[in-house]
């Protein structure tokens, strides 16, 4: 294929809103929505404080099916509110996961995919976002014993906060080349630590430190794939094809804490790191 | 943030309903229903206060080209009347089974 | 260096009798007498001479995330073989995650997650694990260590909260005064920083009042330990998973909207 063919083919997945990336990843024709728009169940929150809601409170629901196995993928849409959770955005996503927690309890199977694309806690409703993601790390703990749960994380918001600990918690994590993983966004470091620490304006720092080739490099993540819906789904329905890991990488705490030893914090950079990290299983 | 509401005369039944857009900044979402009642009622909710003529000129402009009996619910985060214009035109165009 | 509270509260709950105890570096972790049982009690405490200069504080960093998971796995491991699991006790004092660019560089986004895994493991293991909280229980620290509990007690004192954000930093990002954070907490209870509103959420097991955060007497400490142990007794009757969160008289009217989406979403998950 030409490099203008391979363009031309190309789809972007980071362009589309969350429902499309739901209804892209799954089996064509397989996709209907719980708790769609029409269903107003919007955040209590947001109207006092003069915020407009979103009729589905920024995440999408989707049943459906991966490869002919049924699937469920959560998807937070970006654009509303910078995919910040709520009461109600978290709450879709805990209870798809503790739905898909009884269907196995009930001896039947289900693919559960995450896409994270989340500045983390809404601080509108602070607390009760804080809560829910409790409940959603709860759910892929349990989940992820019977089947992998897959966490895509697409950019250009990335996924950070809360949600950070949740994709470190998915049995799989893919990545795009424009996705960032990390806990504290960058604006929030320099605030914090001041512009020594980091300079948040350093896209090119950013993106080598906590961008999806980094993370993929040093193991942080599991597939590296380009801004292209049929590589994602690939990488998605490879990463049930290989099963539940025989461990998770936060159950690793002896191999990690190794990893962690050989750190020299007063010299350490991205390509100091992937010196150190790389080729660990 | 203000509310406001319009209704418009219109009795052509709508085939199905139909949801666009993003409440994100410079956007809007549209619900497209089949109203309750015997003509098109507006509901919306925009982060911009202060511009109630230039929703109605718009509205104004839509209605005077489509008729169906619709419930239209707006939620606004700042989009400029173009892009009003625009998701309008979709959500008729998947209302009315143009789109799929 | 004046101990911290969860220094203090470490030493009251466990003092003299202390065994399999870890008292080193960020994390204090120790099995001790509660009641009838041997509990695990485990804390952060600050580290003033951590290899990572932004992870000294009440912290939950790079280290602290993967030995609190540690400690939990070594009370997981200890109990595999036995049908009755010790509780797990998560005495909460951390002001937020580490912030700095080694943490971010290195994954404490992943440390912090191995906590996480660790306290829901023993949960679902059948570990009674309770959260005391008495200092702050902020953002991804919280999330990393007592969020995951059964139950979750807290101390009505000062210096006590729970929040997403630290008050300086959500002041600043949603351009209001300290003072106005506090009238927005007053108008939208998710906000608020008090505990008093905390417990209106329904997340709350137990807020004990009249005790003396600083330096705990006798009284005190027997008051927190019969707290601990009818939390204990609670969490060994109901579900391992969070569902009693969603119970309480005060979720099902502030947490309405969390039940309702459960709700709708069970009805809609087989195409009708």
């Amino acid at each position: 294929m030409s490099a203008h063919d391979t363009f031309i083919a190309q789809h972007s997945f980071i362009e589309l809103t969350a429902r499309e990336r739901a209804r892209a990843l799954l089996d064509a024709g397989t996709f209907r929505e719980l708790i769609g728009p029409f269903d107003r169940l919007e955040s209590p929150w947001l109207a006092m404080q003069n915020v407009v809601c979103q009729s589905d409170d920024g995440v999408v629901i989707a049943r459906g099916k991966l490869s002919g196995e049924a699937a469920v993928i959560a998807a937070i849409e970006p654009a509303f509110q910078g995919g910040s959770i709520g009461e109600v955005s978290g709450a879709k996503i805990a209870a798809a996961l503790e739905l898909a927690v009884r269907e196995f309890e009930a001896g039947r199977k289900i693919r559960p995919v995450i896409l994270f694309e989340t500045g983390g806690v809404r601080l509108q409703e602070a607390n009760l976002g804080l809560a829910v993601i409790a409940e959603i790390q709860a759910a892929i703990v349990a989940l992820r014993r019977y089947v992998p749960v897959v966490g895509v994380i697409g950019g250009m918001v990335g996924c950070f906060g809360g949600m950070s600990l949740a994709a470190a918690l998915c049995s799989r994590l893919v990545m795009t080349r424009q996705a960032r993983l990390g806990m504290n966004g960058p604006e929030v470091i320099e605030q914090e630590a001041g512009v020594e620490e980091l300079d948040s304006r350093d896209r090119r720092l950013i993106w080598s430190m906590i961008g999806g080739e980094q993370r993929t490099a040093v193991g942080l993540a599991d597939a590296l794939v380009e801004d292209d819906t049929n590589q994602v789904r690939d990488a998605v329905l490879s990463a049930f094809e290989r099963g539940v890991p025989a461990s998770h990488r936060t159950e690793q705490v002896d191999a990690q804490l190794e990893r962690l030893a050989r750190v020299d914090p007063s010299a350490i950079d991205p390509a100091v790191l992937r010196t150190l990290w790389q080729g660990d299983a | 943030m203000e509310n406001l509401r319009y209704e418009y005369p219109a009795t052509r039944p709508v085939p199905q309903r139909a949801h666009v857009g993003v409440v994100g900044s410079g956007d809007l979402e549209i619900l497209l229903s089949p109203s309750e009642s015997q003509h098109a009622e507006v509901v919306i909710r925009t982060s911009v206060d202060g511009y109630e003529h230039v929703w109605k000129s718009v509205l104004d402009r839509f209605f005077s080209r489509y008729d169906g009996a619709a419930r239209l619910e707006l939620n606004d985060f700042g989009a400029t009347p173009g892009v009003v214009m625009l998701r309008l035109a979709e959500a008729v165009e998947a209302s009315e089974g143009d789109a799929p | 260096m004046e101990a911290s509270r969860g220094q203090i509260w470490f030493d009251a709950l466990t003092s003299g009798k202390r065994s399999a105890s870890n008292n080193e570096g960020p994390i204090r972790s120790a099995d001790a007498p509660l009641g009838e049982m041997t509990a695990r009690f485990i804390t952060v405490v600050p580290d003033p001479h951590n290899r990572f200069p932004r992870a000294t504080d009440n912290v939950v960093g790079l280290e602290q995330g993967w030995l609190l998971a540690r400690a939990v796995r070594n009370a997981i491991d200890a109990d595999r073989e036995t049908s009755i699991k010790r509780p797990v006790v998560a005495i909460v004092d951390v002001k937020s995650q580490a912030y700095g660019r080694r943490e971010e560089l290195l994954g404490v986004h992943l440390a912090c997650a191995a906590a996480v895994d660790a306290y829901a493991s023993a949960r679902l293991a059948g570990h009674p694990v309770i959260a005391l909280i008495v200092g702050p229980a902020m953002s991804g620290a919280f999330l990393a260590h007592g969020y995951q509990a059964n139950r979750i007690i807290a101390l009505d004192a000062d210096g006590i909260s729970v929040h997403a954000m630290g008050k300086e930093a959500a002041a600043r990002v949603t351009r209001r005064s300290v003072e106005g954070l506090d009238e927005l907490g007053d108008r939208v209870l998710p906000m608020s920083y008090k505990m008093s509103a905390y417990a209106k959420l329904g997340l709350l097991h137990e807020l004990i009042a009249g005790v003396d955060a600083d330096a705990p007497e006798h009284e005190d400490i027997d008051r927190v330990q019969s707290s601990l142990i009818a939390a204990i007794d609670d969490a060994r009757q109901g579900p391992r998973d969070l569902s009693s969160r969603l119970k309480s008289p005060d979720a099902k009217r502030i947490r309405a909207a969390s039940i309702e989406v459960r709700k709708r979403m069970a009805e809609q998950w087989d195409a009708s």
